[in-house]
């Protein structure tokens, strides 16, 4: 591995790799290049979730004003999706979400934001872009498993579309899909066997899983091998430790639901009962599965994967905020060792906690008791990771970029998502929480101004790398103060009006059971207004985002003055990555070191001291 | 670009790529076998009794399925270390041998074991009837010896009994027509008994219906199903022979004995579908995903087999290359006869 691209090593000549320039489609669309596949996640993941918050935005008017047709947008709304998704209202204006179309969008916003927007962008599109960068690598380990994998992920992304141009429309029963009632949507003699909402959703989910599987080996095997020279294990800057956990949980605890995913699909398909039990009656007539089967089974198999995807959710971001927060307070992470510890218990823990999310299943106070234990004990190491990050802005002299005004917000916003969610873990007052919008409002905060804001932070702080161009400054503080400030004004109110009771799941904001929750619904009306508001903080980042490709302001190859591997590049990287060979002589934040002649040293700098030797690489790893 | 690593080891790790890779993606193998697996503790411990059946897999020819596999796990390893000794005309040898077992496993798979399931019939009866069918359930005797009950009854569908309402004769017509099937009137004008006669051998002897078509008749406008007559299996034609009180190591099939069960009293009925149970739901999911895996394998050593770029013409080029794509084929093929292992006591035998 010398400089980039240019050596051709002798045993493999099986493929041609002669150095010549990639033709349009191995350049932009099968590109087998890391960073070009972080892009291609990164956009589609953005496309989605940005899709995912429209579907929100018509529940949300369908909450602030039940049986009214949405304006402006109705008739539009109606004509794509279809009478099974909207009506029209009495006096025949079209446009208003119906039931079931508010269970469907419900259930694909969900299921698009987690699976097909925040962990496509946070952990696939920047782990692929910045990982390989950080520790100095010319490219993931198997580039064309790496291709496999977001083309997998596409078609996965063709099937959730796909479902919402079907005879009954999208998947309807959340996304947890919980059976009997996703064994019974949209089945039956009048429904396509395959063609139909929920089979197409979990069609869909089994080629998500097997993206993520494919891309999960390719981040360990990455990290593990591909490290530069010098590059040790507590050198490695804590978000690649961060991917390299989230890669782990991605690859044991997805297969249980892709597992699950292909028994429900037989389920569906060819009519066995996995999840459907003895003696299932609906509108009066016995169904036609043979029963026997555990819909608890599903919930089991279900959170096994969908605990530690929370986790896969919060990890990316925890570790781009740690990047960015050590950049611009122009000091080392604070704690940086007993960060790294706190993540592996945090992901070893995160697989022994799933049945916090059955405790009304009835499983027995034993195994909710066991399960409140380990709850409350992965707390630990969250705080560990959230105060690390806090105690490292003191007496940092902090410079308030773009990524760093996010970053900054991230701690307080995950913050009251963490602690929201310590009552959840107790079995008797979830007893009472259960499916109303506190935990709503509670996980919304961690992956909405937690995450969210952390993958927001990550764009505005590798933007440059990558397309070698600056956000601009203005529109960027613009989306942010609007950001920050609205998407408060969805969450919190949430946390009251579930503490009155308000369930998650009535499609028209409550109005049927107003008596009960008098006192709170009110606020339908102030959420609703802030979401379109956060809707419309987000034009200037979009357009930020295109216009700044070509117009933003030329970027440095080091603009934020940062330690870590990937400022080592050229801007942006070429493929192969780096145009010298990249050996490691230090830790990754070696900020405002006394005695160095700048604030920060990059860990490619060589010791200029006589004491060369004691920080020369640990362990060198020839090329070959 | 050379991506380090690719052949040699990673002096610090002791690994390279691929063999990381490969550990790692069993890793998550092993948690989606587990995720079945787990299904199948879970649901057999929830079975109703009776509703988990024994013996119904024919456990010699499992066990003939086994002892491939477990050789050809062997062979896969001699044809790794003939590369290593760098001897090619031996590792083309017991390459070979591990494919051909490959293929023999699925061979036995697909073309015996699983359509044998189709053909057979079952029918679970409703618990109000169940005293009816005594003299093929034989409950009695088994609650004498503390066995669990039994309220299925099985065997070769000879014949369905229908009532057909005449102003949809056509419709039955076609439906008959298409699937060759025969019509016996009954001496009434308004019922029709059908006898099947989909497949006849030699002497013209009927073969039976398959349970497919006696669900697919009973969707036909205008049919009612009445009753299926069936050659009983041995556990239903002698249900108190101590003999049957356990699975038969050596599988019997249906025999002769006639029995006659009333649709009316039948809570559901298939073949030995997946949809049949949620035994032949989890064994047709996890040795269907098995035999996905099985094939996967025999394609992928069979590239390395076949003399072309990638596979065995890269001995001449880089020997050790080869060598380590097949140990890494190898490593997969040692977890799909390890997952077989598991497979093959808990459905055939527990």
């Amino acid at each position: 591995m010398s400089t980039a691209a240019l050596t051709h090593a002798p045993d493999d000549n099986a493929h041609d790799d002669h150095h010549h320039d990639p033709g349009f489609w191995q350049k932009w669309v099968f590109s087998t290049d890391h960073k070009m596949i972080g892009i291609q996640y990164g956009t589609t993941g953005l496309a989605f979730l940005m899709f995912g918050f429209m579907l929100m935005m018509v529940m949300r008017w369908q909450l602030a004003h039940p049986g009214e047709a949405v304006p402006y947008i109705g008739g539009l709304l109606q004509a794509i999706f279809g009478s099974s998704a909207f009506q029209p209202d009495a006096k025949g204006i079209p446009g208003v979400l119906t039931a079931d179309g508010y269970n469907s969008f419900g259930a694909m916003h969900g299921t698009i934001m987690v699976f097909f927007g925040i962990v496509p962008v946070a952990f696939a599109a920047f782990g692929n872009f910045v990982v390989p960068l950080q520790i100095g690598a010319i490219d993931m380990t198997f580039p064309r498993i790496n291709m496999a994998s977001f083309w997998c992920f596409f078609i996965s992304c063709i099937f959730m579309c796909v479902s919402f141009f079907v005879p009954g429309g999208a998947a309807k029963s959340g996304w947890t899909s919980y059976p009997p009632l996703s064994g019974i949507a949209d089945s039956g003699a009048l429904n396509h066997f395959f063609m139909n909402g929920q089979t197409l959703w979990v069609t869909g989910m089994v080629f998500n899983i097997t993206a993520s599987l494919l891309g999960s080996v390719n981040f360990i095997a990455t990290i593990i091998q591909l490290r530069a020279p010098g590059m040790t294990w507590m050198r490695l800057p804590f978000f690649v430790w961060a991917q390299f956990v989230t890669a782990f949980l991605l690859l044991l605890a997805f297969p249980p639901l892709e597992a699950a995913g292909v028994m429900q699909l037989m389920d569906r398909a060819f009519g066995t009962s996995f999840f459907m039990p003895t003696g299932l009656i609906v509108n009066g007539a016995a169904t036609h599965w043979s029963g026997g089967g555990s819909p608890i089974l599903w919930q089991h198999l279900f959170w096994f994967l969908a605990h530690p995807e929370v986790y896969v959710l919060i990890l990316p971001g925890i570790g781009m905020v740690a990047e960015i927060i050590a950049c611009n307070t122009r000091k080392p992470l604070y704690g940086y060792k007993a960060m790294v510890g706190a993540i592996f218990v945090l992901g070893f823990l995160s697989f022994i906690v799933w049945a916090h999310h059955m405790y009304m299943t009835g499983m027995g106070a034993k195994v909710s008791g066991f399960f409140q234990v380990t709850t409350v004990m992965i707390s630990v190491p969250s705080v560990i990771l959230v105060t690390a990050l806090m105690l490292s802005l003191w007496g940092g002299s902090i410079r308030f970029t773009m990524p760093m005004l996010f970053a900054t917000a991230f701690l307080p916003m995950f913050g009251i998502g963490g602690l929201t969610g310590i009552p959840l873990a107790f079995n008797a007052v979830d007893l009472y929480l259960h499916d109303t919008y506190y935990v709503i409002g509670h996980f919304h905060y961690v992956v909405a101004p937690g995450t969210i804001f952390a993958i927001f932070a990550g764009v505005y702080h590798w933007y440059p790398k990558a397309t070698g161009r600056m956000l601009n400054e203005f529109l960027g503080r613009l989306h942010f103060w609007g950001s920050l400030i609205f998407i408060n004004g969805i969450f919190f109110p949430m946390f009251l009006q579930g503490m009155a009771g308000v369930h998650r799941r009535w499609f028209d904001g409550g109005v049927t059971y107003e008596q009960i929750i008098k006192p709170v619904i009110h606020w339908n009306n102030f959420m609703s207004v802030s979401a379109f508001l956060l809707g419309a903080a987000q034009i200037p980042f979009i357009i930020n985002f295109c216009w700044s490709i070509w117009n933003g302001r030329k970027a440095s190859d080091n603009p934020w003055d940062a330690t870590t591997v990937e400022w080592d590049t050229p801007t942006p990287p070429p493929h192969g990555n780096f145009t010298k060979e990249i050996t490691v002589h230090r830790g990754p934040y070696e900020y405002s070191v006394p005695g160095a002649d700048k604030d920060f040293t990059p860990q490619t700098e060589a010791p200029k001291s006589d004491k060369a030797h004691l920080a020369a690489p640990l362990v060198a790893a020839p090329a070959h | 670009m050379q991506i380090p690593h690719e052949v040699t080891a990673r002096p610090d790790t002791g690994l390279y790529n691929a063999k990381l890779g490969i550990w790692l993606f069993l890793a998550s193998e092993v948690m989606l076998f587990g995720g079945l697996f787990s299904a199948y503790i879970f649901l057999r411990m929830g079975a109703e009794d009776g509703y988990w059946p024994h013996g119904l897999l024919n456990v010699p020819v499992g066990a003939g399925n086994t002892a491939i596999l477990i050789a050809s796990s062997v062979t896969v390893v001699l044809a790794w270390a003939s590369l290593k000794m760098r001897k090619f005309s031996q590792y083309k040898l017991w390459m070979g041998i591990s494919i051909l077992c490959g293929a023999l496993f699925l061979i036995v798979k697909l073309a015996y074991e699983w359509p044998q399931k189709f053909e057979h019939f079952g029918a679970f009866i409703k618990k109000d009837a169940i005293e009816h069918y005594e003299k093929y359930l034989g409950n009695h005797h088994l609650k004498e010896k503390g066995l669990p009950p039994r309220v299925e009854i099985s065997g070769h569908l000879h014949e369905v009994e229908i009532a057909a309402d005449p102003a949809e004769k056509e419709k039955l017509e076609v439906f008959l027509k298409q699937h060759d099937l025969e019509a016996k009137p009954d001496e009434h004008d308004a019922k029709l008994q059908i006898v099947c006669s989909e497949k006849k051998d030699k002497d013209g002897k009927r073969e039976g219906i398959r349970p497919g078509v006696a669900e697919d008749l009973e969707k036909v406008p205008g049919v009612k199903l009445i009753a299926f007559e069936l050659g009983l299996d041995p556990i239903n034609a002698a249900p108190d022979n101590p003999e049957s009180d356990k699975p038969h190591f050596l599988y019997k099939g249906p025999t002769e004995t006639p029995g006659k069960i009333e649709r009316k009293d039948v809570e559901f009925y298939s073949s030995f579908a997946p949809k049949h149970s949620s035994y032949f739901a989890v064994y047709f999911t996890i040795t269907g995903l098995h035999g996905l895996h099985v094939l996967a394998g025999v394609l992928i050593m069979l590239y390395f087999w076949l003399p072309i770029e990638g596979g065995a013409n890269m001995f001449k080029r880089n020997p050790e290359h080869l060598a380590n794509r097949v140990e890494v084929v190898g490593l997969f093929w040692h977890f799909v006869d390890l997952v077989w292992i598991f497979v093959f006591p808990i459905f055939y035998l527990l």
